[in-house]
């Protein structure tokens, strides 16, 4: 039979927007978030935490808390670290040379960060709970605190972790060509040094975990909010020495995820121990304010940046050197280090450089400890590179586009190698860059903006290319870096004996619309509409062995395994029929759910039919054919360490000269994640992943006073963008497939968020150009950093 | 510390409930964990992200910042309660349809709030829905969608 692609085919349903069926259940309040479910003799869990960003522990008496109305169990970390096989350790082996110290899911004789976990309560209520942890006593001896990441090396600063015997978490260093002979030789080098707040994820809903150990089977099932089911399954298990296989991981809704749910946290391990020792439910919610002192936060960097230019335009050498501040532990175990490694990697990644020096130091502080928010290292290394290629173009006297255009990676030059080594493929710099400028009417807003200067009112406009690493493989971080983290992930796809089919799902959906693609896609590659598709994720008894959703790999990587299974799915129904029907399965089709002689859309037998017979009516087959029906594939990137991805954003922004407030007025986005399957929900992906990345770049900020305390913990202090202050985002795409796949979808969750930042601080700089020779290098830029470039503060 | 109890008395989407509560209660928790109305979120407790919106006496408040207590005799609509009338039916087929929603978390505080926006019934700007909106936190969507979906509900029913 001549197969046809079932992008080719007329109506496919790869490339059209379509709704998301767990939408119609959100809008009318029946979504179904692990709070919403409440077993049987629940009880709930509530924290002491440090109020000390380091202290040793010196008593902690639990007497009167114990007996208070409604108390279970109370647990300090001593207790806990009993129940656990031993502690965290966050190094992978891939990151030579690493430091960690050894953690344990509560503080056992010293607190390393002001709201560290120090003893649990459980009681009937959560009131009740709360109720009892003001009645622990905890005398603590404080010791010095680390807080500026700065002289966290310097000599005289204490030492956080005298095992270590330094504050240095990790260092590295890439050395390509020879940079110092090209600064000689450049035009001109320019050199800046760069600042990015530190900022964490604000999921909507909290981390939650409702933890149900049942003595009698020795099982373990956890309700949560997680992105990566089968991740954390693995981490309760050996943490609390459980059979993982007697380990059930569901997480139904997830309220906004954002690399902040991959991880596993200390407080969710505590009630999960105490759900063992207790044979009941134990819920844990970590309200609003404790969700800024114990979630992951990230992106506290330092970078200084150096290049060398010719008077053409062309870049010549790349200099940076990244300083990361993280936390009191590397967050176990994917590790603390990746933003600075992310950074190295990805920073003037779009263009043909042939010298680059890079070194990335990363420092503990007495602070949470930071880990992989959405976007990992790309907002700081987008930043600054594009700050630099804006800056280049200002000297040398040519338009930032002609400057990228000059620089950028040719669209027929793949595959090549950036200047941290790793291989490119299938990028299309050129093509984006000339729908941007099209898209963004660009010489327009050149004259609007310079009109507008006369009447002294300050726009600028500013542009930022990317390149985003997605779907990571094994032969990088993960599996090679030897963390029990899947970088592969599978799917089963099963005839049902109505004729629908259940698609079984490794990776997981937040809302990304991850069920919807994949019912997509299998119904696309079988053949058959898409209401006789389901998708089922986030249960780890019900799907096949996964990575979970993280890294944009959820279509790239689940996508493909779900094509595949779908493509064995429809090899075999087309068996079966060609058993029945006498006929050459080669010569047959699968049309609308009904199997048909290819080239036809007469029905010679439904899929209904195939999964009764299938099921019930065996002897109407061959003796010796057994049908499977349920087919499974796996699908792991292979020779490369990502699946990147490139693309360009533009922004249109006024400054206020005299508060120093920033409008956003226009945001445009030239996207390539390959091969598209719902136009809608990448579309969206792009916008929420942009406001995101914009909420770090003006105005997201974790403050740390010297004595290390969050002074700004609770949603009135840490501003977040709300409606008013954000624009509308048009977005436009360039397809690419990557050549890694059959299906060729890349990711598309982060880039938005990774670019963001980078394109409206070029366009501040723009617009407060004619004002100062000052430049705005940090992040956030509150009206204060602005006003400071401004000279009037 | 014994638990001071207040019996309330309130209808809350449509039917009469009385219920013995611990004083403290918040009317949101009262509404999720007594009643079983789990559509309201909880967000922050602090009365910024608006995931707990909901009706009492037909304005749109938030369900942290007041006590189950200060609500007796109120009458009081979540998200499943003007779902069941068809009160909003038009805005929740236009958010399924524009995707003005990911996660969920935020959309049934967000769709009470552009109900109240929408009853007021005249024009609107995308600048004054987004400064109406501006009260309710998505982590998700960047509010594009959001507003699209509340402009185009608001423009068919002044047409209409």
């Amino acid at each position: 039979m001549n197969y046809i692609h079932p992008y080719e085919r007329p109506n496919s349903y790869i490339g059209r927007t379509l709704p998301r069926s767990r939408a119609m259940r959100a809008v009318a309040g029946r979504g179904r978030y692990t709070d919403d479910i409440n077993p049987p003799r629940t009880v709930h869990a509530a924290f002491v935490r440090s109020p000390y960003a380091h202290a040793k522990i010196i008593k902690i008496d639990t007497t009167a808390a114990k007996v208070a109305p409604g108390v279970k169990l109370v647990m300090t970390g001593a207790e806990l670290s009993e129940m656990c096989t031993g502690p965290w350790i966050g190094t992978l082996t891939v990151f030579e040379n690493m430091k960690a110290q050894p953690q344990y899911p509560m503080a056992v004789d010293r607190a390393c960060w002001h709201g560290e976990p120090v003893v649990m309560v459980i009681a009937e209520t959560r009131a009740q709970a709360e109720d009892a942890g003001e009645l622990v006593k905890i005398e603590y001896e404080e010791l010095p605190v680390v807080i500026n990441k700065d002289t966290a090396l310097d000599t005289g600063t204490p030492v956080i972790h005298p095992d270590l015997g330094t504050n240095k978490a990790w260092e590295k260093q890439i050395n390509t060509g020879n940079v110092d002979t090209a600064f000689d030789e450049a035009d001109h080098v320019l050199e800046e040094t760069f600042y990015f707040g530190r900022h964490t994820a604000v999921s909507l809903e909290p981390r939650i975990v409702l933890s149900e150990y049942d003595p009698g089977t020795e099982r373990l099932t956890i309700h949560t909010s997680s992105q990566c089911p089968h991740m954390i399954e693995t981490v309760f298990a050996t943490t609390l020495g459980i059979p993982e296989h007697n380990v059930r991981i569901v997480s139904l809704d997830v309220g906004g995820s954002f690399g902040l749910k991959i991880h596993t946290f200390g407080d969710e391990v505590a009630a999960t121990a105490a759900s063992m020792k207790l044979g009941r439910p134990v819920k844990f919610v970590a309200d609003r304010l404790e969700s800024f002192v114990s979630d992951i936060h990230a992106r506290e960097n330092r970078v200084h940046a150096k290049i060398g230019v010719m008077d053409d335009g062309s870049l010549t050498a790349v200099q940076i050197d990244d300083l990361s501040g993280v936390g009191a532990y590397s967050q176990y175990p994917r590790t603390s280090v990746f933003e600075a490694n992310q950074i190295l990697n990805i920073t003037f990644g779009p263009y043909k450089h042939p010298n680059y020096r890079a070194k990335a130091t990363v420092v503990y502080l007495n602070a949470v400890p930071t880990s992989q928010y959405r976007a990992v290292g790309h907002p700081i290394g987008i930043s600054v590179g594009e700050f630099m290629m804006d800056w280049a173009a200002e000297v040398i006297g040519i338009d930032p586009f002609e400057i990228r255009r000059k620089n950028v990676m040719e669209d027929n030059s793949y595959p090549r190698e950036i200047g941290a080594g790793i291989t490119m493929k299938d990028l299309s710099h050129e093509a984006c860059l000339e729908k941007l400028q099209a898209l963004m009417n660009y010489a327009e807003l050149r004259t609007e903006q310079a009109e507008l200067r006369r009447q002294g009112i300050y726009r600028g406009i500013g542009i930022a290319g990317f390149i985003k690493g997605t779907a990571p493989s094994p032969v990088g971080y993960y599996g090679a870096g030897g963390a029990r983290i899947a970088a592969q992930d599978a799917t089963t796809v099963k005839l049902e004996p109505s004729g629908g089919v259940i698609v079984a799902l490794g990776v997981t959906d937040q809302g990304q619309g991850v069920d919807t693609v994949m019912e997509q896609i299998a119904s696309a590659a079988l053949g058959i509409p898409m209401e006789m598709v389901r998708s089922i994720s986030g249960d780890t008894d019900a799907v096949p062995y996964g990575g979970g959703t993280y890294a944009s790999r959820a279509t790239a990587i689940g996508g493909e395994a779900t094509y595949q299974a779908a493509l064995d799915l429809r090899r075999e129904i087309l068996e079966i029929a060609g058993q029945l029907l006498q006929a050459d399965p080669q010569n047959l089709d699968i049309v609308d759910g009904n199997v048909v002689d290819a080239g036809s859309e007469t029905s010679r037998i439904s899929l209904a039919e195939i999964g009764r017979i299938g099921h019930f009516q065996l002897g109407e087959l061959p003796n010796d054919y057994q049908p499977v029906l349920s087919h499974t594939r796996r699908y792991r990137l292979q020779d490369l360490p990502y699946i990147f991805t490139n693309g360009i954003h533009g922004a249109y922004v006024e400054v206020d000269a005299d508060t120093g407030w920033i409008k956003h007025l226009n945001h445009w986005v030239v996207e390539d994640c390959g091969r598209i399957i719902n136009p809608l929900l990448a579309d969206e992906q792009v916008r929420g992943g942009a406001v995101q990345g914009l909420g770090g770049a003006l105005y997201e900020h974790c403050i740390y006073d010297a004595q290390g305390q969050l002074q700004n913990g609770t949603m009135a202090d840490y501003v977040t963008p709300m409606a008013k202050e954000m624009p509308d985002i048009e977005v436009a795409h360039v397809q690419t497939p990557t050549s890694e796949s059959e299906l060729g979808a890349k990711g598309a969750g982060e880039s938005g968020t990774g670019a963001a930042p980078g394109v409206i601080m070029n366009a501040v700089n723009d617009a407060i150009r004619p004002l100062t020779e000052g430049k705005i290098t940090e992040q956030p830029m509150t009206p204060e950093v602005v006003l400071k470039a401004l000279k009037k503060l | 510390m014994s638990e001071e109890f207040i019996t309330v008395n309130m209808t809350v989407n449509g039917e009469k409930v009385t219920k013995s509560i611990p004083v403290r209660t918040h009317l949101v928790d009262f509404i999720r964990t007594e009643l079983g109305f789990t559509g309201s979120h909880l967000g922050c407790e602090h009365g910024i992200c608006g995931a707990c919106s909901v009706r009492v006496d037909g304005s749109v408040v938030r369900g942290c910042l007041i006590l189950a207590a200060q609500a007796d005799g109120c009458e009081v609509l979540t998200i499943e309660g003007i779902t069941d009338t068809g009160e909003i039916a038009d805005l929740q087929d236009t958010f399924v349809e524009r995707n003005a929603l990911q996660c969920g978390f935020c959309t049934p505080g967000m769709l009470m709030t552009a109900a109240e926006l929408l009853a007021q019934k005249k024009p609107q700007s995308r600048e004054e829905i987004r400064e109406f909106m501006s009260g309710n936190y998505c982590r998700c969507t960047g509010y594009h969608a959001i507003i699209d979906a509340i402009e185009t509900v608001n423009d068919a029913r002044l047409k209409s």
